[in-house]
C-alpha cells in the first residue's frame, strides 16, 4: 500500500525528493496506516486447491474414524498383560501402547481436520471489532449510587445501630461452630511424639530376618536395620510405630568414636541411632562406612555417626537420637530404655 | 389475540427444527441476546494466545480422566495383601489405595493409559499455566482492566500445585509417602500450633490411617471445585474484556482485530482441544509416568534416593534442601527455622510475581485501559524483573533436583547445594542487569531501524570513492508497529512549596514512588523512541551520520 | 624385534610374562604330576596362592603393601576374603587408576583365572567372605517380592527403587546396578566395597541376598518390562518433569504455532 515503489538503491541521503515520506500522512510518518487489504489464499481463487483442502480435511476425519475402530479392536484383541518390544522405547505393555496411540491419532486427526478446515476454507478476512470502555458512563454510575443510597436508607441499617451490631455479632460468631466441628479431626498431641515402642529390655530385632540380633552378628562396616521386639508388619499400628522406632545399627571401632556419650551408650562399638531424619522425617540411611557419615536421600542432611550423629551438612537442625543398648542375659542386643529425646522432625513443644 | 401473534406463530410453524429449539431456549434463557454479542466475537491470532487454551484443555482432560479413575480407586489405608498380576509385589502388604492403583495399572484394560494421561496432563497443565502466566506478564496483559483476571489465573496456578500434590500422594507409594512425610515435618515446624495441625491433618500420629481419604476429598472435590469456578470466571472475563492484541497496522487500543468465533475460532479452538488431547494421549502411550509398581508401597522406614515431588513443587523442594539447619531452643520450645523459613519463603516466591501488576500500576499511576500488548523489550524493568524471577525459580528447581544433577553431571551435591545457596541471592540480580541491558540494546536497534531503515547488506560505492551500505527504509506498517508503544516519563515529586511559600511535607511513599518511577522510566531504563521530527530530519537528508 | 622392545615397559608386560609363565608351569605341572586327586587339589590351591602372590606383587603391592597390610593410600587386605577380591578386580575397580574415595568400575584387565589366583592369595592372608557359588546367588527358589521388600529396606536409599544409582556426599555415588553380574552383587553385599556398608550373612542371610538379586533381575534386568512406555531413566519426577516440558508442552506449542499461523497467501499475479 505504501513505499513499495522506492528504488532499491535509494540511499537515505538521496531520499529527500520522494523516499519513505511519500506516504499518505505527510505530517506523521508513524501514523497507523490501517488494516492492510485482504490477500487471497490459493483456496479462495482456485477451486481445485479448495477441493484439495476439502479432501485433506475429509481424509483426516476418516483417519480418526479408523483409529477409533482400531482402538476398539485393540481393546478387544490384545491381552492386558502382553508385553512387546518397541524400538527405541523398550519392553512395554502392548495394550497401553496400542490404546494410547490409536486414541491419540483419533483425537489428533479430528483437531487437525478442524483446524485445516478453518485455515484453508473458512473466511480469513480479518475483522475489527470495537471495544467499549469497561467503566460505566457517569450517568449509570450516578444512578447506581443513588439506588444504593436509597436502599441503604430504606433498610435503616445506619440508623438502627443495635440491629447492625447484633447482626455483625451473629454473623461473626456462627462460623465458630464450623471450626469446633473440626476438633475431632485428630487427638491432641499430648506427649505421643516423645515416646516410641522402645523400653528397657526390648530386644533389637533384625528387619531382614525378623530374629533378635546378637553383638557378634554386627560386623564393623556393616549396616543393619532393627525394630523393637514384638512389632510385626501385620500389626494394625505397624506403620505409625515403625515411623518412630525404626533403628539403624552400625559397628565402629570403639577408638573411632569421638563422642563420649555415644561410646557409653554403645555396646562394644555397636551403636543404635534412630533411622528417622531429624529434619522432616525421611528414613535416613545412606551410610558411608569409610567416613561413618549418613546422608539423608531426601534433603541431604549429613550426620557423623562417629561423633554422636552430629549434623555436618544440610538442613537438619539437630543430631540423630541415639538408643542406649546393652546385652540381655541370653546374649541378645537389647534397649536400655526409650530414646531420651523425641525422634524425627523437630516441633514446637520439643524443647 | 392480535394479528401479529398469529403471523408470528405461523412463521414459527414454518421455521426449521433448529430454529424452533433456539426459539424455545431464547424464550427461557435469552440466548439470542447472548449470541448477538458473542457469536461473532473476534479473537486475534497469535500462537502465544493459545497457551491459555492448552491450560483449559488439559484441565478438562484431567477432570475427564480423573472421574474415570475414581470409579476404580479405593481411598483407603486398610492393609491388604497384593494378589494382582505384577509378580514382584505379590504377597506384599500394602494399603488399599496402593492396591487399587495397582489394579488400575495392571488389571483394568486401558486403566494404565488413563492414569498416565491424567498424570501427564497434570504436569503439562501446570507447565502450560506457568508459560501462559509468563506470556501475560512479559506482554503486560495484566494491566488495567485485567488485574483481577491475573489474580484468578495466579490462584489457579497455586491451587493447581496443591491439587497436583494431593493427587501425587493418593496412591500411597513409597515416593509419595516420602512426600507426605515431608509435609508432616513441614507442618510440625510451624510455631505454637504445628503439632496440633499435624495431628488434626493426619488424624493422630503420622501416617495414621486417614490421610489418603482426606486428601482424596480435597483432591477430587474441594480444590477442583474451586478451580472450576475460577476457570469459569477467568473465561467470562476474557470474553468480557475481549482479547488483547499486539500493535500493528489497523490495531488500536479501541478495537480488536482477528477472526470471528463462529466459524473460525469455533473450529480452531474446538480443534485445538482434540489436538491437545491427542498429543497427551500419545505421550501417555509412549512414556511411563509415576510407575508405582517400581516404587513399592509406602512404609515409613523405607526410602529411595532421588525422592522428589513433581516438577511444580520442585522449587519448594529446592528451598528446603538448601536451607541451613537452623534451630532455636529456648524456654522449653523449639523454633525449627531450618524448615519454617523455607515454608514462609515458599508462598513469598509466588506472591512476588502475583503482586507485581499492582506495584507497576502504582509506580506508573496510569489509570487508563490497555489492550495493546507491550513488546517485552519496550518495558526493560518489567522484563528484567520477570526474567530475574524465572531465574530465581529455576535456581530453586536445580536445588530441588540436586542429587540427580550430581549423578548425571558428575558433581558433588554439596557443591550444588552451595551454588544454590549463593545463587538464590546472586543469580536473579545478574539476570536482572543482563536482561535490562539486552532490552535497551534491542530498543536501540529498533530506533536505528526506524530512523535509518533496514540494513540491506548491499554495499555501494559513491562517486567520490566512499563505500556505504544501502539502508532500505521501512514500510509505514513497520514504522507504525515499531513506534506504537507509549513511553512514560518518570513521575517527579510535585512542587514541595505551594504558592504561599509554605513547605509541604513529602510523604515517604511519594519519595519511593518517584524513585521507582525514575528507575523504571529514567534515562538509564529506556531509549527514547524516535520522534517524527527526528525522522523527518534524517530522511530529508540533513544531519545524517 | 623393535615392536617387542617398545612394549617391554608396557604396564601389562609383566602380566603377559606372568601369563606365559603360568601357562607354561601349569602345562608342565599337568604333564608331569600324575599325583592323587586330593593331593592335586591341595597342591593346585597352594600353586594358585603362589601365582596369586606373584600377580599381587606386580599389580597391587604398590598401594596395599607387600603383605597386604595396607598403606596410607589403600586399606589392608588381611581378612577381606576372596569375595572382596573377586568383586573389586572382577568389576575392574581394582587395580585403581588413582586412590580416592570412589573407585569407579572400568574395563576388567585380569582374566577370571588370575582373579581366582589373586583371591586365593588374599584369602590366605586371613579368613574372610568367600566367593559365592552359583547355588547361592542363582535364581532357584528365590522370592522376588520378599527381595523387593528387602531391597527397599536396605538398598534403595542409595541405589534407587530399582537400582538406577544415586548421589552420596562430596561427589561420591552409589552406582547403577544395571548389568552387574549377580555374583558381584552378592559379593558387594557381603564385603561392603569402598563406602558401601557390608551386609554380612549374620544380618542379611544368604537366602535374603538371593531374593534381592532375583528382585533386581526382575525389575532392572535385560527383559524387564516398563509397561507404561519409556522409562525415562527410572529417576522419578525430575526426568518426568523435563519430559513434560520438552516433549509435552513443546509439542503443544508447536501445534499452537500451526493453529495460529496465517495460511499461505496466493502469490500476487
Amino acid at each position: 500500500m505504501s513505499s513499495q515503489d522506492i528504488p532499491e538503491e535509494n540511499l537515505p541521503a538521496e531520499q529527500d525528493a520522494h523516499g519513505a515520506v511519500s506516504v499518505a500522512d505527510e505530517h506523521d510518518p508513524f501514523a497507523d496506516p490501517g488494516l492492510p487489504p485482504h490477500e487471497h489464499r490459493v483456496q479462495d481463487i482456485d477451486e481445485r486447491a479448495a477441493k484439495r483442502s476439502e479432501r485433506v480435511v475429509a481424509f483426516l476425519f476418516t483417519v480418526s474414524m479408523l483409529a477409533t475402530v482400531a482402538f476398539i479392536a485393540s481393546y478387544v484383541a490384545i491381552p492386558h498383560d502382553k508385553a512387546i518390544f518397541v524400538f527405541p522405547i523398550g519392553h512395554i505393555n502392548a495394550l497401553n501402547f496400542a490404546l494410547g496411540l490409536t486414541l491419540g491419532v483419533a483425537l489428533f486427526t479430528i483437531g487437525a481436520g478442524a483446524v485445516h478446515w478453518a485455515r484453508t476454507l473458512m473466511s480469513d478476512v480479518e475483522i475489527a471489532d470495537e471495544r467499549h470502555a469497561i467503566e460505566a458512563p457517569p450517568e449509570v454510575k450516578a444512578k447506581v449510587l443513588a439506588d444504593f443510597k436509597q436502599g441503604a436508607k430504606e433498610s435503616a441499617l445506619g440508623r438502627r445501630k443495635l440491629i447492625r451490631n447484633t447482626m455483625f455479632g451473629a454473623l461473626a460468631l456462627f462460623p465458630l461452630s464450623g471450626v469446633m466441628l473440626l476438633r475431632d479431626l485428630g487427638p491432641l498431641p499430648g506427649t505421643k511424639l516423645r515416646h516410641t515402642l522402645w523400653s528397657k529390655g526390648k530386644l533389637l530385632v533384625n528387619m531382614n530376618t525378623n530374629l533378635p540380633l546378637r553383638p557378634s552378628d554386627v560386623a564393623v562396616g556393616s549396616l543393619t536395620f532393627a525394630k523393637p521386639e514384638g512389632l510385626e508388619e501385620t500389626d494394625e499400628e505397624f506403620q505409625t510405630e515403625i515411623a518412630k522406632s525404626a533403628l539403624m545399627i552400625v559397628r565402629l571401632q570403639p577408638d573411632n568414636i569421638k563422642d563420649k556419650r555415644e561410646l557409653e551408650w554403645a555396646h562394644e562399638g555397636i551403636v543404635a541411632f534412630s533411622k528417622i531424619c531429624t529434619h522432616v522425617g525421611c528414613p535416613i540411611s545412606l551410610y558411608e562406612q569409610q567416613t561413618h557419615h549418613v546422608l539423608c536421600p531426601c534433603h541431604q542432611s549429613t550426620f557423623d555417626l562417629s561423633d554422636g550423629a552430629r549434623v555436618i551438612f544440610g538442613p537438619a537442625g539437630h543430631a540423630l537420637p541415639q538408643l542406649r543398648i546393652g546385652v540381655s542375659d541370653e546374649g541378645y542386643l537389647q534397649a536400655l530404655g526409650d530414646f531420651e529425646e523425641p525422634v524425627g522432625p523437630a516441633f514446637w513443644e520439643r524443647g | 389475540m392480535s394479528t401479529t401473534t398469529n403471523t408470528d406463530s405461523r412463521a414459527r410453524e414454518k421455521a426449521p427444527a433448529g430454529e424452533k429449539i433456539a426459539d424455545w431456549a431464547d424464550g427461557r434463557l435469552g440466548i439470542y441476546s447472548l449470541a448477538k454479542s458473542n457469536m461473532r466475537k473476534i479473537f486475534p491470532d497469535h500462537w502465544s494466545f493459545m497457551l491459555g487454551e492448552v491450560c483449559l484443555y488439559s484441565f478438562i482432560i484431567i477432570i475427564l480422566t480423573g472421574v474415570y479413575l475414581t470409579l476404580f480407586f479405593h481411598p483407603s489405608m486398610n492393609e491388604v495383601t497384593y494378589h494382582g498380576s505384577y509378580v514382584p509385589l505379590q504377597g506384599q502388604l500394602m494399603s488399599e489405595a496402593f492396591n487399587s492403583t495397582m489394579h488400575i495399572s495392571f488389571d483394568v484394560r486401558g486403566g494404565l493409559l488413563i492414569r498416565q494421561i491424567h498424570h501427564w496432563a497434570a504436569l503439562i497443565f501446570l507447565a502450560a499455566m506457568f508459560v501462559h502466566m509468563m506470556r501475560v506478564f512479559f506482554t503486560g496483559a495484566f494491566r488495567k482492566p485485567r488485574e483481577v483476571n491475573w489474580l484468578f489465573g495466579f490462584l489457579l496456578f497455586v491451587l493447581g500445585m496443591f491439587t497436583g500434590f494431593t493427587g501425587y500422594s493418593l496412591p500411597d507409594d513409597l515416593l509419595s509417602g516420602t512426600g507426605v512425610r515431608f509435609m508432616e515435618g513441614a507442618v510440625l515446624s510451624v510455631p505454637i500450633v504445628g503439632t496440633y495441625l499435624s495431628f488434626f491433618l493426619f488424624g493422630g500420629e503420622f501416617p495414621g490411617g486417614d490421610f489418603v481419604a482426606r486428601f482424596y476429598s480435597i483432591h477430587i472435590l474441594l480444590l477442583p471445585g474451586i478451580m472450576l469456578g475460577l476457570v469459569v470466571g477467568h473465561l467470562i472475563l476474557v470474553f468480557y474484556h475481549k482479547h488483547t492484541q499486539f500493535a500493528g497496522p489497523g490495531k488500536t487500543n479501541n478495537n480488536v482485530v482477528g477472526m470471528p468465533l463462529l466459524p473460525v475460532y469455533m473450529a480452531k479452538a474446538g480443534g485445538f482441544f482434540f489436538l491437545v488431547f491427542g498429543v497427551i494421549a500419545a505421550v501417555a502411550a509412549i512414556a511411563s509416568i509415576n510407575p508405582i509398581w517400581a516404587m513399592g508401597p509406602y512404609r515409613p522406614d523405607m526410602v529411595s534416593t532421588g525422592a522428589q515431588p513433581d516438577w511444580y513443587m520442585g522449587f519448594s523442594e529446592g528451598l528446603i534442601r538448601v536451607m541451613p539447619g537452623w534451630e532455636i531452643n529456648v524456654w522449653g520450645h523449639t523454633l525449627v527455622l531450618g524448615v519454617f523459613i523455607p515454608l514462609i519463603i515458599f508462598p513469598l516466591v509466588l506472591v512476588a510475581i502475583a503482586v507485581y501488576p499492582f506495584i507497576e500500576s502504582w509506580v506508573t499511576g496510569d489509570k487508563s485501559e490497555h489492550h495493546i500488548l507491550d513488546r517485552p523489550r519496550n518495558v526493560p524493568t518489567r522484563t528484567a524483573f520477570g526474567a530475574a524471577w524465572i531465574s530465581w525459580y529455576f535456581v530453586l528447581l536445580v536445588g530441588g533436583g540436586n542429587d540427580i544433577w550430581a549423578t548425571h553431571f558428575h558433581l558433588s551435591i554439596n557443591s550444588i547445594t552451595w551454588f544454590v545457596r549463593v545463587g538464590f541471592f546472586v543469580v536473579p540480580v545478574l539476570v536482572f542487569i543482563a536482561t535490562k541491558r539486552v532490552c535497551l540494546g534491542l530498543q536501540r536497534r529498533d530506533r536505528d531501524k526506524v530512523l535509518h531503515g533496514r540494513e540491506s547488506g548491499i554495499i555501494k560505492r559513491l562517486p567520490h570513492g566512499e563505500f556505504v551500505e544501502i539502508h532500505e527504509p521501512l514500510s509505514q506498517d513497520a514504522l507504525h508497529t515499531l513506534t506504537a508503544h507509549e513511553q512514560y516519563v518518570p513521575a517527579a515529586i510535585g512542587a514541595t512549596v505551594d504558592e504561599n511559600g509554605v513547605e509541604r511535607k513529602v510523604k515517604g511513599s511519594e519519595k519511593l514512588r518517584a524513585k521507582l518511577s525514575e528507575a523504571y522510566y529514567g534515562e538509564d531504563s529506556q531509549i527514547p523512541k524516535p520522534t517524527v521530527e527526528e525522522y523527518k530530519e534524517i530522511t530529508s537528508g540533513h544531519g545524517h551520520h | 624385534m623393535k615392536k617387542l622392545s617398545t612394549r617391554r615397559r608396557h604396564p601389562l608386560a609383566a602380566v603377559v610374562v606372568l601369563l606365559l609363565a603360568l601357562a607354561a608351569t601349569g602345562g608342565l605341572y599337568a604333564a608331569f604330576a600324575p599325583a592323587s586327586k586330593a593331593q592335586a587339589d591341595e597342591s593346585a590351591q597352594s600353586l594358585a596362592i603362589d601365582e596369586g602372590k606373584k600377580l599381587y606383587a606386580v599389580g597391587c603391592a604398590s598401594c596395599h603393601g607387600t603383605g597386604g597390610q595396607g598403606s596410607s593410600d589403600a586399606p589392608s587386605l588381611v581378612g577381606v576374603g576372596s569375595a572382596a577380591v573377586d568383586f573389586q578386580v572382577g568389576t575392574g575397580r581394582m587395580p585403581a587408576q588413582q586412590p580416592g574415595a570412589q573407585i569407579p568400575a572400568k574395563k576388567v584387565i585380569y582374566s577370571q583365572a588370575e582373579i581366582d589366583q589373586l583371591a586365593a592369595y588374599i584369602a590366605s592372608l586371613g579368613a574372610g567372605p568367600v566367593i559365592p557359588t552359583k547355588n547361592e546367588y542363582g535364581p532357584e527358589g528365590s522370592d522376588i517380592a520378599k527381595g523387593g521388600e528387602l531391597f527397599r529396606t536396605n538398598c534403595a536409599q542409595c541405589h534407587n527403587f530399582t537400582g538406577k544409582g544415586g548421589a552420596l556426599t562430596h561427589g561420591k555415588f552409589a552406582p547403577s546396578l544395571e548389568g552387574v553380574a549377580p555374583k558381584h552383587i552378592y559379593e558387594a553385599m557381603q564385603t561392603g566395597p569402598q563406602n558401601m556398608p557390608s551386609f554380612p550373612d549374620t544380618t542379611l542371610s544368604s537366602k535374603n541376598k538371593k531374593d534381592i538379586i532375583a528382585y533386581l533381575n526382575a525389575v532392572n534386568g535385560d527383559n524387564t518390562e516398563s509397561p507404561g512406555g519409556l522409562e525415562l531413566g527410572g529417576l522419578g519426577p525430575v526426568s518426568e518433569g523435563l519430559f513434560a516440558w520438552i516433549f509435552g508442552l513443546g509439542a503443544l506449542i508447536a501445534v499452537a504455532v500451526w493453529v495460529a499461523a496465517r495460511t499461505a497467501k496466493a502469490k500476487k499475479s
